[in-house]
């Protein structure tokens, strides 16, 4: 991986809370993988910096290498990466997404 | 590019030869899939870590040949299953 991409990634792990590394942005997701973890977040109104990947090939190869993970997106809490789509979309339908969320003591909406 | 279902299934099975694979094809392209798997070797592993192996076991061609694997991942635990 170069330098580079690396110090970028930690770069923006070490500085948000939570990270997503996502195929375009919330507003304009370019893979229905990214839009579905970014929904996710957007409905438990959590502050988070998104990252695209399409902007940087570097960046777009560089975070499967740092993370060992072949897929995007990639969603990091407090610096731990916590999965892919499909973690994240089962950690929201059973409720662990909230609980690591509050573990990790960030702000959420709870469910009323 | 795409892969072939049973193709996913034989490396998914090579890897982790007591699992259960169900493999759908989700958009009829050959291109878009599912897969469900239950397997022994689950147990004591985190999500992250199951999921790892699954994608261990497709040999670098997730994200490649193959663009879209949706993972369940399940422990089987003797009792039940």
């Amino acid at each position: 991986m170069e330098q580079t991409a690396n110090d970028l990634i930690k770069n923006e792990i070490d500085n948000n809370e939570v990270c997503l590394f996502m195929k375009g942005t919330p507003d304009a997701p370019q893979c229905g993988f990214s839009m579905a973890v970014s929904n996710i977040l957007k409905i438990l109104d959590v502050n988070f910096k998104s990252v695209n990947v399409l902007e940087n090939q570097s960046l777009r190869e560089g975070i499967k290498v740092f993370s060992d993970w072949p897929t995007i997106p990639q969603l990091y809490v407090k610096q731990e990466f916590i999965g892919g789509c499909d973690i994240i979309k089962e950690m929201h339908e059973n409720g662990e997404l909230a609980k690591l969320l509050e573990s990790k003591n960030i702000n959420f909406k709870k469910k009323s | 590019m795409a892969m072939d279902l049973k193709e996913i299934e034989k490396l998914i099975k090579e890897a982790l030869p007591d699992s259960s694979v169900k493999i759908e094809d989700l958009a009829g392209d050959g291109n878009h899939y599912s897969a469900t798997i239950i397997s022994s070797k689950f147990s004591g592993k985190s999500k992250i870590e199951q999921h790892k192996m699954v994608y261990n076991s497709l040999k670098g061609k997730m994200g490649n040949e193959l663009h879209a694997l949706a993972i369940k991942t399940k422990e089987r635990n003797g009792t039940n299953s």
